[in-house]
């Protein structure tokens, strides 16, 4: 029975390490062992920083990554701002049928891919599109409006793009705060502006922490949107790795910039989870 | 703000408003896209031209429909072979961890849990790259010491199966873990004693219990598979899956047989969706 | 005496349905008041209207005489004890007892003093910075009280605070809630569905049933004299028959009840004639039980029959007697021990007097 215990425990162990292993743990390490690697001759290699001495060299990389990293965080304000009093009507407001109704309309839009939301943005936003049309018929413009390829647009797109990922962890939160709760905070005198920052905000932050990681990251790690939906002056980060790899065949340096990207968004994550006393296995798990 | 508080008539009004507005921004894209796979026209655009089913059944220039469109549905097919892949070994995985961290104390128990969940807080394009430089040094390392070409392990479809699944197993673990955790272990010891084997007992009554968790997973695993981009883009080779194909195509400029096939990705993924619902009611 | 609450024809309709009818009630200053009744009764209801949380079809509430019809929950001079006490989580117990406080713009020293004070009172000193889930049950409610009595309302609803504890707490809590009513000398009004809650601690109690009340009084007054067959039913045990009027002689009655057993009542002063339908309560403390039949020659209500049952409970013992025709009736047993051997099958003798017994006439 014991040794069966054991055999058990191995089977199961095996496929975790493996993938682990094989598929995020040694890549990282190679990856890792490549961005501190320099060509110093056809063929020939050195072990260097010069790679990440190109990144800190080079203004328009440093900008890129600083610009990718603010607008990210300003992606993710945005979201929470929009999908906070959203997901409070879900979980709190909205009763029954109308309730899983409209947590499911809220899903709905991000079972299909995000390049047709984008695709989607871009019929609405562009000279051509639906906007400026409408513009046009109402007498608000004369000629077509370009909407498109702008960081507003970029915004727009974003913060669509992530809108389930904030709205899912909130409704979740906030569905489990007990309504007599919020009853006893005006039970005892307070006004909705006090109930909603003593206690329904402290009880959804680990709805917000979670919903706010998952935003940044995926608005970081973006590629689609900003090169669908942005200007030629909102160039993102994970553009710069793109052209790195596939169109310069710089596998170095593209390494060292993925190197970047990844230690960006595990210092945010870190910093937020630690900010606010939350850990990855309660946030994420 | 509950509905047993009583408020102004102005602020409910306008939370209303808000809601409504709210789930026009939701659904507006989506219509746009849907509306204009309709329209009788080379670009998806106003002025409306007239109605079509072109887009979908047409089979001459300038309007060929998806269905005689050859590079899209080869795409749809790619993209329907390595969504089943990832969806199943990410799905057989996924239970496996979710015993393993259910039913075993171990040492290292929480480390390998939270390396578990890192996936989800690596952006999927470092993903892409770390798998790319990792076969690439190992393709490259069988070239130079056995002079074996491991075609396997260039940019292709298994590699873009194997990125997939790096991340996804992730979310299978957790939609596994959850069902899981709420599992009465008792009833497996009454099995048990009813003179079942472990193994029979796990067979019989745990996995039945978790079916409705799996066949979730399985058809997340697959939407999600479908509709990635940022990891696929980065280790695809020749054979484009859908969301490439489109991507290259929209980059050359759009016609209404992107929206065809949108408006056919939409239909597809709700019913997936409604199936997993369905069949998580009856479980 | 003056009152602290009046509720006059207070009345909701949810739909088609309504939940409380045309309830008017009073409540004296420094009472405490339970409104005692099966669920769905309608005793939630009134208590969410007096906080604010539903609006009234009709009917006013009144505290201290001031209507508070139009007045949101956060500016009535009432406090709750949530059923399941809804102490904030999110926030240890000196800021859940100061959150109040703090509403009313108190400064930060007077709400540490009020708060270590009402602390003191409840005999829970020194817990300030504890948080929520390290108390006990019993803590918990007295910290959720504390909440409410630090801001010094004219009234405290209590909504069956004590129906999450476990039974030897909940006694424990019952005699401690009168005590703290007094030493607050607040108004308390108390819903619960359990009868020896309500009995304990009220001053004044009113049953309730569909939404109305059946009848307001005292513990006593429910007890031995109850208005109404719902009332003498749901207000402790007793021995239940119906049946057919077959004699009315003044003031007392005899009823034969369908299984052929024939009863003497008295009536009360209710008007019951011969063939009219009605309904008979006997508590089963009001029988007296005897080896031999000549010991019961005072009483007008005499069954011979065998122990078909021992139901032991310490002091509150009981038996029950099935009688030649097959029916049973519960008896408590007296404390003298006198029948402590008594054994299964054993013959006994009952007996009780005709105003042992209340009759109703059966409604419907």
């Amino acid at each position: 029975m014991r040794n069966q215990a054991r055999l058990g425990f191995y089977l199961l162990l095996t496929p975790l390490l493996l993938w682990l292993g094989l598929l995020i743990i040694i890549p990282h390490i190679d990856m890792a062992l490549l961005s501190l690697r320099e060509r110093v001759g056809v063929g020939r290699y050195a072990s260097s920083l010069a790679n990440y001495g190109t990144f800190f060299g080079e203004p328009l990389y440093m900008w890129t990554f600083a610009r990718t990293a603010m607008m990210s965080v300003l992606a993710t304000v945005i979201t929470l701002i929009i999908a906070f009093p959203v997901s409070y009507y879900i979980a709190k407001m909205a009763k029954g049928r109308t309730q899983s109704a409209l947590f499911l309309l809220c899903l709905v839009p991000f079972w299909v891919s995000e390049l047709v939301r984008t695709f989607g943005w871009m019929i609405l936003l562009r000279e051509t599109g639906l906007f400026s049309s409408l513009l046009q018929w109402a007498g608000l413009a004369d000629g077509p409006v370009e909407m498109l390829y702008n960081d507003a647009a970029m915004m727009v797109g974003l913060v669509y793009t992530s809108m389930l990922f904030m709205v899912v962890p909130l409704v979740t939160t906030l569905e489990s705060l007990d309504d007599a709760v919020i009853e006893a905070g005006y039970d005892l005198g307070g006004s909705g502006f006090s109930v909603l920052r003593e206690i329904v905000i402290p009880h959804a932050m680990p709805g917000i922490v979670s919903g706010s990681i998952v935003v940044f990251m995926l608005s970081l790690g973006n590629y689609l949107t900003p090169t669908m939906l942005g200007g030629k002056d909102s160039l993102w980060f994970t553009e710069l790795i793109y052209s790195q790899f596939i169109v310069r065949f710089n596998w170095e340096l593209g390494a060292a910039f993925g190197f970047m990207l990844l230690f960006l968004s595990s210092v945010i994550v870190w910093g937020t989870l630690r900010l606010t006393g939350q850990t990855l296995e309660k946030t994420m798990g | 703000m509950i509905p047993s508080i009583p408020q102004p008539r102005l602020i409910r009004t306008a939370y209303g408003a808000y809601i409504v507005l709210f789930f026009i921004y939701l659904a507006l894209p989506l219509v746009v896209v849907a509306a204009f796979a309709f329209n009788d026209s080379q670009f998806p655009s106003l002025p409306w031209e007239g109605f079509t089913w072109n887009w979908f059944f047409g089979d001459e220039r300038p309007m060929i429909g998806v269905f005689h469109e050859r590079s899209i549905l080869r795409a749809i097919g790619t993209s329907a072979f390595v969504g089943i892949s990832v969806a199943l070994l990410s799905v057989a995985v996924g239970t496996s961890n979710a015993f393993l961290f259910n039913r075993y104390q171990f040492r290292g128990r929480g480390f390998l849990y939270v390396l578990m969940l890192l996936p989800l807080v690596i952006p999927g394009i470092v993903l892409g790259i770390s798998i790319l430089v990792f076969s690439s040094t190992v393709a490259n390392g069988l070239w130079d010491g056995v002079k074996y070409d491991a075609e396997i392990l260039r940019p292709g479809l298994v590699l873009v199966i194997l990125g997939q699944f790096s991340f996804i197993t992730t979310i299978a673990t957790l939609v596994i873990s959850a069902r899981l955790q709420k599992f009465d272990q008792t009833l497996e010891e009454a099995a048990l004693n009813l003179g079942a084997d472990r193994m029979t007992a796990v067979r019989t009554i745990t996995l039945p219990y978790l079916m409705p968790a799996m066949v979730g997973a399985v058809v997340v695993a697959f939407l999600m598979s479908f509709e990635n981009f940022n990891t696929t883009l980065m280790l695809v080779g020749s054979d484009a899956p859908l969301t490439i194909a489109m991507f290259d195509r929209l980059k050359e400029g759009s016609t209404p047989l992107l929206n065809a096939v949108s408006l056919l990705l939409m239909l597809g993924s709700s019913v997936l969706a409604l199936v997993m619902i369905a069949f998580q009611r009856k479980g | 005496m003056a009152t602290d609450l009046d509720c006059n024809t207070l009345t909701k309709r949810f739909g088609d349905t309504t939940a409380v009818r045309d309830v008017s009630f009073s409540v004296e200053q420094g009472s405490f008041f339970s409104i005692l009744g099966p669920s769905g009764c309608g005793k939630t209801t009134i208590m969410r209207m007096i906080a604010g949380f539903l609006e009234p079809t009709g009917g006013d509430i009144r505290i201290k005489g001031k209507s508070m019809l139009n007045v949101p929950p956060n500016k009535r001079p009432v406090n709750m004890v949530f059923q399941h006490l809804a102490l904030f989580p999110m926030m240890n117990i000196a800021e859940n007892i100061g959150y109040g406080l703090r509403r009313a713009g108190l400064p930060k020293p007077e709400i540490t003093r009020r708060v270590g004070e009402v602390l003191e009172r409840v005999n829970l000193p020194g817990i300030e910075n504890r948080k929520v889930d390290e108390l006990s049950g019993g803590q918990k409610q007295r910290v959720a009280i504390a909440r409410c009595m630090v801001l010094e309302p004219d009234v405290l609803l209590l909504d069956e605070p004590l129906g999450a504890l476990d039974l030897k707490l909940r006694e424990h809590m019952k005699i401690e809630l009168k005590a703290l009513q007094a030493t607050f000398d607040t108004t308390f009004v108390y819903i619960t569905h359990d009868q020896s809650e309500a009995l304990v601690m009220s001053d004044q109690i009113a049953v309730m049933n569909g939404g109305v009340f059946e009848q307001v009084g005292t513990a006593r007054d429910l007890y031995y004299r109850p208005d109404t067959a719902f009332v003498a039913g749901f207000v402790g045990d007793s021995n239940r028959w119906r049946g057919k009027v077959e004699q009315a002689d003044g003031d007392r009655i005899a009823l034969r009840t369908a299984e052929g057993l024939l009863i003497n009542s008295a009536t009360q002063g209710r008007d019951l004639r011969p063939g009219e339908e009605a309904e008979i309560f006997l508590r089963p403390e009001a029988i007296r039980v005897a080896h031999d039949s000549a010991d019961l020659a005072q009483f007008d209500n005499r069954i011979s029959g065998e122990v078909s049952s021992l139901l032991f409970n310490g002091a509150a013992s009981r038996i029950l007697v099935r009688d030649e025709i097959g029916e049973e009736i519960e008896v408590t047993l007296p404390q003298s021990g006198e029948f402590a051997n008594l054994a299964k099958g054993a013959p006994v003798h009952i007996g009780w007097g005709g105003d042992q017994t209340t009759c109703f006439a059966s409604r419907g």
